[in-house]
Parts: C-alpha cells; sequence; structure tokens
C-alpha cells in the first residue's frame, strides 16, 4: 500500500510539470486551432535560461532559497513569454491565413531550430542544474517520502493553474482570449485587436512553459538542449486526453498521464513507459475524440 | 501535358545529378592516400559532444597526447602519425556514418574507438569489413571483438568486471541481497548487469528486485519506489554517469541510504557535479586510479594535467594506451597494411601500459587487474585493485 501510495505521490509530481506545458498547447489551440510543436523547446529555454540567471541572482541573494528560486522563475518566465511573442511574429502571423498543414510544418521546423540551434549554443552534454531552493525530504510517516521539491512542484502549478483561471475569468484580456476561440471573425467584429490577444496567449502559454521548465530541472538536474521532445510530446498527448482546446481538461490530462507513466514504470517495467503514455492517446482518440472534457465541434452547414 | 514532361525532365535531372554526386564520392580512390609521403593517417571516432561527452573528450586527450609523444621522436616506421577525429555525438547510427568517412573518405590505416561498447559494435563489422583494425579504448563488452580478426580491445571485458564487483560487494561490502538497475538501451549495461547477477549468484548472493531504465530518462523515482519496496542491501547500477547521478539524488531523495554501486560508465568528472552528496560512499570499478604511485602512471598524470589542468580519468589512460599498442603493432608489422598489423595487434605482449601489462589474448581482449574506486568527499579515492 504504501509502495502505491509513493508511486502516487511521484507520479503526481511528474503530471503537474506535464500540465503546466499541457496548458500552453491548449491555449494556442483553443485560439489558433493550430498545434504549436514548438512548445516543448520553450519549456527547454526556460531550464537554460535559469541555468544561465542562476549564478548571477547568487550575486544578489542566498541561494539556495526561495527567494532566490521565486527571482529566477520569474525572470525565466518573462525571458520565455519574449521568446513566445517573437517565434509567433516571426514564424507563425505570416502564415495565418495559410492552410493549417503549413504552419504546422513551420512549428516543427521552428521545434528543430531551438533544438539544434541550442545544441550549438550551449553544448550538448547535460549540464547540471544548480540548486536553487533547498531540498529536505519532508515526511516519512509509514515509508512514504516526499520530498519538499514535490510539495513544491505541487504549489506552484497549483497556483499558476489557479491565476490563469483569474486571468482567463476575469480579466477583460481574458475574455478577449475566450471570445477569440469561440468566434475570431465575431470577436474582430466586436473590436478585439486579435493580433495583441494572440500575442499575449504565446506570451503567457510560453510563461507557464518555462516555469515548468524551471520546476523540471530542480527536480531533475541535468539538462541538455534536447530535454523537451519527450515532456513536450507528453504534454500534447495530455492535452489531446483532457480536451485540446480546454483548460481545466489539460491540467487533468497532464495529471492522468503523469500517474498512469508511473505507475507502469514501477509495477509493469519503465520500458513500457511510453508506450502507455502514447497508447493511452490511440485510445481516447478512438473512443473519445474531443477528449474527457472536450466538447464536440458542431459544424453547421 | 507539356507541365508533366517537364516535371519528368526535372525529376530525371536531379536524380542523375544525385547519382553523380553519389558515385564520385563512392569510387574515390582511398588507398593511395593512407601513407602517402611520411604520415600515417590514423582515425578516431569518439562522443565529444553529447551525452557521454566525457568519455569521448578524456579518450581523445589520451590519443591526442600518445601521438604528440610518438611524433616527438620521429613517429612510426620513419613515418608522423595523422589524427583524425570525429565526433559520434553520443548517438547510435553516428559511428557508422563517421567510420565509413574514415575508411573511404580519408583512407585511414586503423581506427581508434569508441569507448561505449553500443557504439564499438555499430562501427566494428565496418572495419572488419575493409580490413581495417580497430582498437577499441575501454568498449568492455565482450561482443566487440567478437565481430571479427581485425577488432581489438586495450582494457579487460565485462564477464571479468562484473565478477569483480560481485566478489567486492559480497566478500568485502558483505551485502546479502541486491538491486539490479540497468539501462536497457546500452549493449555495456544488460552486459555487466548479467555478468554481475552470475557472479553475485554464484558467490551466494540474492538478487531481490530488477529494474531498467532506458538512457535519456530523468525520472527514476518509480524503479526506485519499487525496489525500495524490497528492502535490498545495496543496488546495482551499470549505467552511464548522467543517469547514475540523477538514480542516485533520486533515491537519496526517496529515502534509500544504502550504498550504490557500477562500473567504468561512471568513471565521469561530471559524476560527482551531477550526483553531488548522494553518491558519498558508493563504489564503481574501473581501469586505473591516477593514485597509482607506479613511475609511469605518475609521469603520465603530471604531464596531462600541465597540458590539461586536470586530472586523467580511465578513459584518457586507455586513449593513450589503445594508440601505443597500436603503433607498437605497427612498428612490429613494418608496415601499415591493415591484415599484417591486425596480426602484430593479435601477438602484442606484457606491452608496458598506463593502465597496466597489456597482453592480447585469443579472444583479441587484454587480459588486466581492475580497480575499485570509492567516492568520498566528492573525490574518487582508489579502494583495491582486483587481478584477473
Amino acid at each position: 500500500m504504501t509502495e502505491f501510495l509513493q508511486q502516487l505521490i511521484n507520479g503526481l509530481a511528474l503530471g503537474s510539470i506535464l500540465a503546466l506545458i499541457a496548458l500552453g498547447y491548449t491555449m494556442v489551440y483553443g485560439i489558433l486551432r493550430f498545434i504549436n510543436f514548438a512548445h516543448g523547446d520553450i519549456f527547454m529555454l526556460g531550464a537554460f535560461a535559469g541555468y544561465y540567471l542562476a549564478p548571477k541572482i547568487a550575486a544578489f541573494l542566498p541561494t539556495p532559497s526561495v527567494g532566490a528560486g521565486l527571482v529566477v522563475m520569474g525572470i525565466s518566465m518573462v525571458v520565455c513569454a519574449v521568446m513566445g511573442v517573437i517565434i509567433e511574429r516571426l514564424a507563425y502571423r505570416p502564415l495565418r491565413r495559410s492552410p493549417k498543414l503549413t504552419v504546422l510544418i513551420t512549428a516543427i521546423g521552428v521545434s528543430l531550430f531551438l533544438e539544434y540551434s541550442g545544441q550549438f549554443v550551449f553544448g550538448a552534454a547535460p549540464k547540471k542544474f544548480p540548486d536553487l531552493i533547498p531540498t529536505y525530504p519532508l515526511t516519512h510517516l509509514g515509508g512514504l517520502s516526499i520530498n519538499s521539491n514535490q510539495v513544491v512542484v505541487f504549489g506552484v502549478t497549483l497556483l499558476l493553474l489557479l491565476a490563469l483561471r483569474f486571468v482567463t475569468l476575469k480579466t477583460k484580456i481574458g475574455t478577449a482570449m475566450r471570445a477569440l476561440s469561440f468566434n475570431p471573425e465575431a470577436a474582430a467584429l466586436m473590436g478585439i485587436n486579435t493580433d495583441v490577444v494572440i500575442s499575449f496567449t504565446f506570451a503567457l502559454g510560453s510563461a507557464l512553459a518555462a516555469a515548468a521548465g524551471i520546476l523540471y530541472a530542480v527536480s531533475y538536474p541535468a539538462i541538455d538542449p534536447l530535454m523537451g521532445i519527450l515532456p513536450g510530446l507528453k504534454a500534447f498527448v495530455a492535452a489531446v486526453l483532457g480536451g485540446i482546446g480546454n483548460l481545466p481538461g489539460a491540467a487533468l490530462g497532464g495529471i492522468i498521464i503523469g500517474v498512469t507513466e508511473t505507475l507502469v514504470s514501477g509495477y509493469i517495467s519503465s520500458t513500457y513507459r511510453d508506450a502507455i503514455a502514447f497508447g493511452v492517446l490511440i485510445l481516447i482518440l478512438l473512443i473519445k475524440p474531443s477528449g474527457l472534457m472536450g466538447r464536440k465541434e458542431v459544424e453547421k452547414v | 501535358m507539356k507541365h508533366l514532361r517537364k516535371q519528368i525532365v526535372w525529376l530525371a535531372l536531379g536524380l542523375a545529378g544525385i547519382g553523380l554526386a553519389g558515385l564520385t564520392g563512392c569510387n574515390k580512390p582511398a588507398s593511395g592516400n593512407a601513407v602517402s609521403g611520411d604520415i600515417i593517417k590514423v582515425g578516431e571516432f569518439a562522443s565529444l559532444t553529447g551525452s557521454e561527452a566525457t568519455f569521448g573528450q578524456s579518450s581523445h586527450q589520451g590519443t591526442q597526447m600518445a601521438v604528440d609523444d610518438l611524433n616527438a621522436v620521429g613517429g612510426v616506421l620513419g613515418k608522423k602519425i595523422q589524427l583524425l577525429t570525429e565526433d559520434d555525438q553520443s548517438q547510435a547510427g553516428q559511428p557508422a556514418t563517421v567510420v565509413r568517412k574514415l575508411i573511404s573518405r580519408d583512407g585511414v590505416v586503423a581506427i581508434l574507438g569508441e569507448v561505449a561498447s553500443s557504439r564499438s559494435l555499430e562501427a566494428a563489422p565496418i572495419c572488419q569489413q575493409n580490413r581495417i583494425p580497430m582498437v577499441s579504448p575501454a568498449s568492455t563488452n565482450p561482443k566487440v571483438t567478437e565481430t571479427g580478426d581485425c577488432i581489438f580491445r586495450a582494457c579487460f571485458i565485462d564477464p571479468f568486471q562484473g565478477t569483480v564487483m560481485a566478489n567486492f560487494t559480497r566478500k568485502t561490502l558483505k551485502l546479502q541481497a541486491v538491486a539490479v538497475l540497468s539501462d536497457v538501451k546500452s549493449d555495456y549495461s544488460l552486459g555487466l548487469a548479467k555478468f554481475f547477477k552470475e557472479g553475485f549468484a554464484a558467490d551466494g548472493g540474492k538478487i531481490v528486485v530488477e529494474q531498467s531504465y532506458s538512457a535519456g530518462d530523468k525520472d527514476f523515482n518509480a524503479q526506485l519506489t519499487a525496489i525500495k519496496a524490497e528492502n535490498p542491501d545495496g543496488i546495482f547500477v551499470p549505467g552511464y554517469y548522467t543517469e547514475v547521478g540523477l538514480i542516485a539524488l533520486q533515491a537519496r531523495q526517496l529515502g534509500i541510504t544504502v550504498p550504490i554501486f557500477g562500473g567504468d560508465g561512471w568513471e565521469s568528472s561530471s559524476l560527482v557535479p551531477i550526483g553531488g552528496q548522494a553518491l558519498e560512499g558508493c563504489y564503481f570499478s574501473t581501469h586505473y586510479s591516477p593514485e597509482d604511485t607506479s613511475p609511469a602512471v605518475q609521469d603520465f598524470v603530471k604531464r596531462f594535467r600541465a597540458q590539461h589542468q586536470e586530472t586523467p580519468d580511465a578513459m584518457a589512460a586507455l586513449g593513450y594506451d589503445s594508440a601505443m599498442i597500436l603503433a607498437d603493432a605497427i612498428k612490429r608489422a613494418g608496415s601499415t597494411d591493415g591484415t599484417k598489423v591486425a596480426a602484430a595487434l593479435a601477438a602484442t605482449k606484457d606491452f608496458a601500459g598506463i593502465t597496466g601489462k597489456i597482453t592480447i589474448d585469443a579472444n583479441r581482449n587484454a587480459s588486466k587487474p581492475a580497480v575499485i574506486l570509492t567516492i568520498k568527499d566528492g573525490q574518487f579515492k582508489y579502494v583495491e585493485t582486483i587481478a584477473p
């Protein structure tokens, strides 16, 4: 029983990180109906931003400490938000009127570009991510080990989810985002500046990916330029699982994938871990194509 | 109809162009260049970048130092050695490409490489087919030299290494029941795990649980939790240093306090930076220790430190030795012809290497002692030597 609970905790930690990345995918899809394959690489850039920032911040703040962690995460989020906006402006906006396939291929191109330039600029060998926040085992009740890192990951994910919910439901720009996701033409007719809202969506999604990158690097401190490929792909699966375009669905999808993967890895074999994640995707697409919480797209003829 | 014809013409021209380029590349005469004038071209392929970057960089530094030493005294057979190094980026598929290039385009007479057994296994058939001798500095999986009579290695093999660790953990550390966590993507890891398990069971120990991971994985909590539930006295992790570091970190975070031990895949200056405190009191087997007091080792360590500002690890020492035994074989063969050099390599006996006396046996492996190191205060410290 203890083992099962421990695996659950491990899965929830992994799932929270996937959830944060999945939110970025789902937001962009909701508004633009397009899968931003470069999103996993923004996650990687967030981790690298943290890697280069940490020594600079260590000059001002004691490291490891909560303060240092927050500052590094904050700045990384801003850096990646800017990167997201730049990528949108340069690579996706010119193709807004083009067929969906074109912009999809561009997204794949941007993804490969970021990965291999990353290898060139940062070097392909894994780097040790500095200790940003103090780590200590928190509880050992009945053999369960909860690490402070895992608590931090849950906590930060929860806070960011709530912040995102606040932004999308209670702010003007959030309402504009939702309007655009229902009907872009009508939203434009209502006076919404679609370009600004789309840039904002990319910025928000990228900031969340950066936060996920920092949390991931804190938990698994070896970072390399190709680290975003697999988590990005799994987060995409999670977003589809939860219903692409649906925010709570993406979070739920992330948790489900994280927990399933960890349970399969612990009880069956870790070799099947990725196979199961993608197997779940295929199953969901067969049974409920719109995802667990997605709504059916009604095509009016 | 005219449009279609135009497309077909373009396609044909395009294909002809590609075909021509390919043909000229393939048929370039290679044998002439190898010993032109006064240079002997030796090829090297190593993982200079990627997940096992320190292996390639270390072994290259050792090999280059050997080549420089040889050239400083006039080279071999009166000719200077030119070392052509290619990076295989720690990726499967790359060794085959770079070794083919070295053999057919650069016309090398011999190949030095690689450290990782999977990548040596990939290149070995190509070298064997072309009758180009290949000397691996540090690949320990037995299958590497089984490829053919042109493939050699300067180090011991995993059946020996597995028993070394099995005996050490059983007799010195007195462990009863251990867990094994191996890397399914690595021939080295799977082979070493197998030999360790056989040795440990033969010594009366018990393997309580086996788990696996894939190179590149970052999260091992699931496997470690399953291992923790079985309560072993130790965990054998015969993997490469990046994953080992993360595994040790996560194991300690989960509250696993038993020693973790492994093989020469741990030998890297990046191991402790990644694993940190979690690796204190852990052990691994490797090929040599820079603390060895013999004059040859100390001289090597001193010169290496002067050149590279860091202590040479086993990969650097083996890189040096592999180049040296190759040069010695070329000298004894009196020529750079592949078959003759291979025969000379096979006859290598008691060659004084940095990593010990190298004698190539009938299976083209070296029979050498292993060294056990531990991690104390963030440094590798010598524990004991185990003779074959």
